[in-house]
């Protein structure tokens, strides 16, 4: 099989690392060679931030390159579209609607630009955008925002469900496990 | 049973199954969750030390005192602790020693590029280079075999992409080596130039037979595929070789990059019409192809700055990929900032408000670098703020300067400089940025936080009484959350006749410890759009349609911004 490439991005806090960790955890139940690589230190701090989970029988490079990423979950909109070059041709973007003014737009030296959604589109993206934090506020928590996306990140796998919740039970702490399974469900779902 | 580790993890779970017993390490991003995962072994004794050195020294008692040993730093890491590696490669061990060292290129956390094989070929030591983790695991383990077999430490090098990487590995289980006697041997251990004459032979002798390990151990493979194009790689370049040529070309794996074989490489080149050498940051093993006798291409081909990546290797063969979608937006950057409700945002206010010069130092609030704060002159490495003030003191510009320096980084190497300002008396004001954590690594605790790698109560460091020991008459304590204390410290300070500090204590608002208080809010009636409160540069401030906006589920109630508000606009 060839390699599948998959770009989670989002803004340092956001839990981009345990939505790696929860893919990567499946991809390797499921029998595949994985890699997952992530950037740790100072770009956590409110930066950009990616990681990159490559699978398929055989993985060498540990990391996605321009035009490889088959999908891009992508947790703030401006991120999804900081990383369209990556997008492979006929790449899927799934990204959170919710907007999180970088440092140069608060400062007024720069502008959160308008409709990306559909300029993403326009490029040659799949776009699926939704309201991925009004979900996981009714899941319990604004910070179930990560296992939300997955959620709906999901229905574009042939995994069962079953598959992702074991996932699910095997990389989120037991104490934040309920709220995490009905995050999941409400991404799948709605 | 298999797992999916963090290249890190990995070496972690490979020293405790070689049988690692004493760990010593300073943080340092990428190599800090090595020691992380080893301190969750509690059947073993794992301490974060105040600086590499240190670490190294500790690691290197062990040692001596028979018990297999670790320590592990960042590239940067390895030039404070450089003293030691140069004479303990003379020395060799007792029982296994192992030195982890993270690269980072590209920088992605680090002030430099620098390549550590430099530090392999100086200190003659060997270095062994992953390329994924499963050979981490594996690696970490040979390491110490290496180590006893040949009397030495033994560098184990990783960069950024392998360290931070998570990939399958296969741990198979723990053995413990008996402890080894502790004897006395002066002429071994006590390195005087009479007994590190003696020694220095044993070390070229060592070499030789290290070369000899490379000529023949699994370390270094080779994996014949089209014999068109030869490569040589290491680490990350072997993965991006094997992406982009797969069976297509031949390549030399190294496993083993200090000392490098000679045989092993002719015979190689042999093999193939053309070699090419991958590697990342220097031509290390470029120079060594050219040096006996064999005709590669290297540097002519690849850059000397940044990591690499399939497609850069692609690129540089003439391969054409993909190059993916563009956008027309304009697509602002996002760099990091200092966290909402960040300790270190009220003293980088005052600072630049007062306009003063300000050394910097290593860690989060090198952020204060960043706009709208801009608050930082320079930033070279830990502790030269302490020490470069002094220096600056002493230049005659006449200007009003501070250092800024944090608890962990004054504990590392700041300490020192304090005490050539007392010594030598510059009249230099050091700002102690005491957030109660090592923060940018991701909460280490350090020797003034009064608690050890577990968490477990430990011995702590008092620093007003400490400075005052040293010399040092005006200390101070303010709370950086008070602008105007700030402000009227910085002054009073900078001002006085002799040298001072100011401890600007409160802890860092990411700590599970701290207590937020609840959310500002905006009352869009009295806010005029002043935009007073957008220059501490807090992420949870913006301004929408004319006025101030605040974001509620980053604000932690820190109130900073509200005292920059001359129109009472905000409320909770």
């Amino acid at each position: 099989m060839k390699t599948k490439n998959i770009m989670i991005v989002g803004v340092g806090g956001q839990g981009t690392l345990l939505a790696s960790k929860l893919l990567g955890r499946l991809l390797m139940n499921e029998g595949y060679d994985v890699k997952v690589s992530e950037i740790h230190g100072m770009s956590q701090r409110g930066g950009s931030v990616v990681t990159y989970v490559r699978y398929g029988d055989s993985v060498a490079s540990p990391v996605i390159d321009e035009g490889e990423a088959d999908y891009i979950i992508s947790f703030e909109l401006l991120e999804a579209a900081r990383w369209m070059k990556y997008l492979a041709s006929g790449g899927q973007v799934i990204t959170n609607t919710q907007r999180i003014d970088p440092m140069p737009v608060i400062t007024g030296a720069a502008e959160y630009p308008e409709g990306l959604a559909e300029s993403m589109a326009a490029a040659g993206a799949k776009v699926e955008a939704f309201d991925a934090l009004t979900l996981a506020e009714k899941a319990g928590s604004s910070k179930a925002v990560n296992i939300v996306l997955l959620g709906r990140a999901s229905r574009f796998f042939d995994f069962p469900a079953e598959t992702w919740e074991k996932a699910l039970d095997e990389t989120v702490p037991p104490k934040f496990l309920e709220l995490n399974r009905e995050a999941f469900r409400l991404g799948r779902e709605s | 049973m298999k797992q999916l580790l963090l290249g890190n993890a990995a070496v972690a779970q490979g020293l405790y199954d070689a049988g690692c017993e004493v760990v010593s390490s300073y943080p340092g991003t990428p190599s800090t969750e090595i020691t992380e995962c080893l301190a969750e072994h509690r059947d073993i004794y794992s301490e974060w030390a105040p600086n590499e050195k240190v670490a190294m020294e500790t690691a290197f008692g062990a040692s001596l005192g028979g018990k297999r040993s670790f320590c592990g730093m960042k590239h940067v890491g390895l030039n404070v602790a450089a003293d030691p590696l140069f004479t303990i490669s003379y020395t060799g061990v007792n029982a296994g020693m192992v030195i982890a060292v993270a690269d980072d290129p590209g920088m992605h956390s680090s002030q430099n590029e620098q390549d550590s094989r430099h530090y392999a070929k100086a200190a003659k030591l060997p270095m062994l280079e992953p390329a994924d983790s499963a050979e981490c695991y594996e690696f970490a383990r040979k390491a110490y075999e290496i180590s006893e077999k040949y009397d030495t430490p033994v560098l184990l090098r990783l960069c950024t992409r392998i360290a931070h990487s998570q990939s399958i590995v296969e741990p198979y289980g723990r053995s413990v080596p008996e402890q080894k006697e502790y004897a006395k041997r002066p002429e071994k251990y006590i390195m005087m130039p009479g007994y590190a004459k003696l020694r220095h032979p044993i070390v070229e002798e060592r070499t030789l037979k290290l070369t000899e390990l490379a000529e023949t151990s699994d370390l270094n493979r080779v994996e014949m595929g089209g014999t068109e194009l030869g490569i040589i790689a290491s680490g990350t370049a072997y993965q991006y070789a094997k992406e982009v040529f797969g069976e297509n070309a031949s390549i030399l794996k190294l496993g083993l990059v200090n000392p490098l074989p000679e045989k092993l490489i002719k015979d190689f080149a042999a093999k193939v019409k053309r070699v090419v050498v991958i590697e990342e940051l220097d031509p290390v093993v470029e120079e060594h192809c050219k040096a006996i006798g064999v005709n590669v291409s290297g540097k002519d081909m690849f850059p000397l700055i940044d990591e690499f990546s399939q497609n850069l290797v692609a690129s540089a063969f003439g391969i054409s990929k993909d190059t993916g979608r563009s956008l027309d937006a304009k697509i602002p950057g996002r760099p990091p900032v200092m966290c909402a409700g960040c300790p270190h945002r009220g003293m980088f206010y005052a600072l630049k408000k007062l306009g003063v010069t300000v050394m910097g130092d290593i860690g989060c609030y090198t952020l204060g670098a960043a706009a709208p704060l801009g608050a930082i002159d320079t930033t070279i490495c830990m502790g030269a703020s302490v020490s470069g003030l002094h220096g600056f003191e002493h230049s005659g510009t006449g200007v009003k300067a501070v250092a800024v320096i944090g608890d962990s980084t004054f504990m590392h190497s700041g300490m020192t400089g304090l005490v050539n300002i007392a010594y030598n008396g510059s009249k230099s004001t050091v700002i102690i940025l005491d957030n109660s954590i090592t923060g940018m690594t991701g909460h280490q605790q350090n020797p003034t936080t009064g608690l050890d790698i577990h968490g477990d109560p430990a011995g702590k460091i008092d620093l007003e009484a400490f400075c005052r020991a040293i010399g040092i008459n005006r200390v101070r304590v303010v709370d950086p959350y008070d602008l105007a204390q700030c402000e009227q410290a910085v002054r009073e300070e900078t001002e006085a006749d002799e040298p001072s500090v100011i401890i600007s204590r409160r802890p860092c608002a990411l700590l599970k410890t701290v207590r937020h208080e609840p959310p500002f809010a905006v009352d869009k009636e009295k806010c005029v759009g002043c935009k007073s409160c957008m220059r501490i540069g807090c992420p949870a401030i913006s301004f929408k349609s004319g006025k101030t906006e605040i974001d509620k589920t980053l604000c932690v109630g820190c109130g900073v911004c509200t005292q920059l508000c001359k129109f009472d606009s905000f409320y909770r």
